[in-house]
């Protein structure tokens, strides 16, 4: 079985309304078992493990972030927070075999109480095609201004 | 005018041994007032050596709400200078870090220093003839901070021309700094990558009493290490099975209070103190490769041993940073407003250690301490809704007397059960001191 551009494309679209609608158990199902999720700290970071990043995530902490969200003594999500994703069409960049690599670039909105943050950033996705199925074998999300002080972000861009 | 305005000794008073107005944290001129005097008459961190490792490096930073510069001057060793132009004000480095060569250069109207302050030229000096200008500060060129110190690479300024030495301020508490040094077979840190930066918005002193707080990490983290263990244990891993890195780091934050109490709490004088005096969160932490072994390579089997099993969690140098040693973490916490802090969380390398201790190192401060991080926003929480909380008329005093038994004598060094709040009353009394040590000085002169 092949992969077309469109269906790697809609699988990015997918990807950020599963988010955006809360639906975190089918999104953690998107994910191979030995991913990470990465957000760097610094512009260009080249390494996720000897300086700090944002996040840099494996399958359990993400479950771990999930679990969290839905948890009954969560007091940082009493009220809980919603986003909200605005995406470019993605670049498909590489397709090779059975991997694949996109780039999008996207507007990320969340909020909680009267509080609203916007951030732009850009989304590298490493995706493989296994048993017929598009997963993701790693995230890479960039923040324009990764270098700012934040306050909580507390979903997942 | 505000009831504190200018007046030192009024907000002192806010202070009392087994409890604090809440004015404390939300007054906007004890604020001010902090940062006249505590923060002008306290040693204040400042910067880490390898932050400013060549001549004419620098990095621009704060000591309370003053910009000051730490740079590497031509002779080698490292000034701390106020941000400011003694033309007419403008910042004279607006990144936070840099090279500027042999001197800095205004942008202004170009007068420039030399990496100590010292004025060295001003285009059309001619301008200035008989106008008295080697009368003025000005002149002199930009203005340095009263006193610099620079503790094992650790940059300490103190902003008051007269006052305390380092040595009284710091005491017998400078012991955390040297075992988060000495824990490098080099005995020598440097830092690595920039720091986490993370904006909150309630009052400084709220982190920093937090830093030895041990009674809430299994009420407010239960969210983040209490679902870290109920999914581990659902995982239902054979014994041997490694743990994911996750259950190292996070879990020990459910530790019973038992755990806490017999950790035991250490306060020094001038608002220092620790958690950790037995064991730590940090105690279990397994062994990486090699390491021990260059430890012993370095100091010796018997040294070594020592300087591995100090197990301090959290040391606090008044008034506001934390360090933990057994991880080579700093967190400093940057006043902003009453309402308002930027805390950043620093990682340093051991240098000659396996880098493994990094990666670690660095793990826990983006498990922990990012805004990214779910056990901080379960701190955050905490601070913000406090903040908003202490505006309710029904209650003035927020209560730290948690195993306060009468009077207590903060001159004195002293270990107690791990869940006292006296490192927070320790922490007052510091600030007492130091926010009235001008005052007898100014009524004699009026
Ligand atoms: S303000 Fe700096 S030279 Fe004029
Ligand atoms: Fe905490």
């Amino acid at each position: 079985m092949s992969v077309t551009r469109d269906q790697l494309i809609d699988f990015i679209y997918d990807e950020a309304r599963m988010l955006d609608e809360g639906r975190y158990t089918e999104w953690l199902d998107l994910w191979l078992p030995d991913g990470h999720y990465w957000m760097p700290l610094d512009y260009q970071q080249t390494d996720p493990l000897h300086v700090t990043s944002l996040m840099y995530e494996d399958l359990f902490m993400l479950k771990l972030r999930v679990e969290r969200l839905n948890g009954t003594r969560t007091f940082s999500q009493k009220p809980k927070s919603r986003c909200h994703h605005v995406i470019q069409r993605p670049f498909v960049d590489e397709m090779n075999g059975d991997s694949f690599v996109t780039t999008t670039f996207m507007h990320y909105v969340e909020t909680r109480l009267d509080e609203q943050q916007l951030l732009a950033m850009t989304a590298k996705h490493d995706l493989a095609l296994v048993d017929g199925t598009l997963r993701i074998a790693n995230k890479r999300v960039d923040i324009v201004n990764c270098d700012a002080a934040f306050r909580n972000i507390q979903l997942l861009p | 005018m505000g009831k504190y305005a200018g007046d030192p000794a009024a907000a002192a008073a806010l202070v009392e041994g087994h409890q604090v107005h809440r004015d404390v944290y939300i007054d906007p001129d004890v604020f001010r007032l902090e940062m006249k005097h505590v923060f002008a008459n306290a040693w204040v961190f400042v910067g880490h050596e390898s932050q400013t490792p060549q001549k004419g490096d620098y990095f621009a930073t704060s000591i309370g709400d003053q910009p000051v510069i730490q740079v590497r001057h031509s002779t080698g060793d490292i000034h701390v200078l106020y941000n400011r132009c003694p033309h007419k004000g403008t910042k004279i480095v607006i990144d936070r870090q840099g090279n500027t060569g042999k001197f800095f250069r205004c942008p202004y109207h170009a007068w420039s220093f030399k990496t100590d302050g010292c004025l060295l030229a001003i285009p059309l000096k001619k301008g200035y003839a008989d106008t008295g200008l080697d009368q003025t500060e000005g002149a002199k060129g930009m203005k340095a901070v009263g006193d610099v110190r620079n503790y094992r690479g650790f940059i300490f300024a103190r902003l008051a021309e007269e006052g305390i030495s380092f040595e009284d301020f710091f005491g017998d508490s400078l012991s955390s700094l040297d075992n988060m040094v000495d824990r490098s077979p080099a005995g020598r840190l440097e830092v690595a990558g920039p720091p986490l930066r993370y904006m909150h918005h309630c009052n400084w002193k709220m982190l920093v009493e937090n830093q030895t707080d041990t009674c809430h990490p299994m009420v407010a983290h239960e969210s983040s290490a209490g679902t870290a263990v109920k999914l581990y244990e659902e995982l239902d891993l054979p014994e041997d099975a490694p743990k994911p890195p996750a259950m190292e780091i996070i879990a020990p934050f459910m530790s019973p209070y038992e755990f806490f109490e017999n950790m035991g709490i250490r306060t020094w004088p001038n608002g220092h103190g620790h958690t950790g005096v037995n064991h730590s969160i940090h105690s279990n932490y397994s062994q990486i490769p090699g390491y021990f072994e260059a430890m012993v390579e370095s100091y010796g089997a018997e040294r070594a041993k020592a300087i591995l099993d100090e197990n301090r969690h959290n040391t606090v140098y008044f008034p506001n940073i934390m360090i933990k040693g057994p991880i080579q973490q700093l967190r400093i916490f940057i006043p902003l407003a009453a309402n308002r802090t930027l805390v950043e969380s620093y990682i340093y390398r051991l240098v000659d250690a396996p880098e493994e201790l990094t990666a670690r190192t660095a793990m826990y401060n983006r498990m922990i301490n990012a805004p990214t991080s779910i056990v901080g926003h379960d701190d955050l929480e905490m601070y913000e809704r406090a903040q908003e909380g202490l505006e309710a008329d029904g209650l003035e005093w927020v209560n730290i007397q948690r195993l306060r038994t009468g009077e207590e004598d903060f001159s004195e060094e002293a270990v107690e059960n791990g869940t006292t709040e006296r490192q927070m009353r320790n922490q007052f009394d510091a600030w007492v001191k130091f926010m009235t040590r001008n005052v007898p000085a100014r009524e004699a002169a009026e």
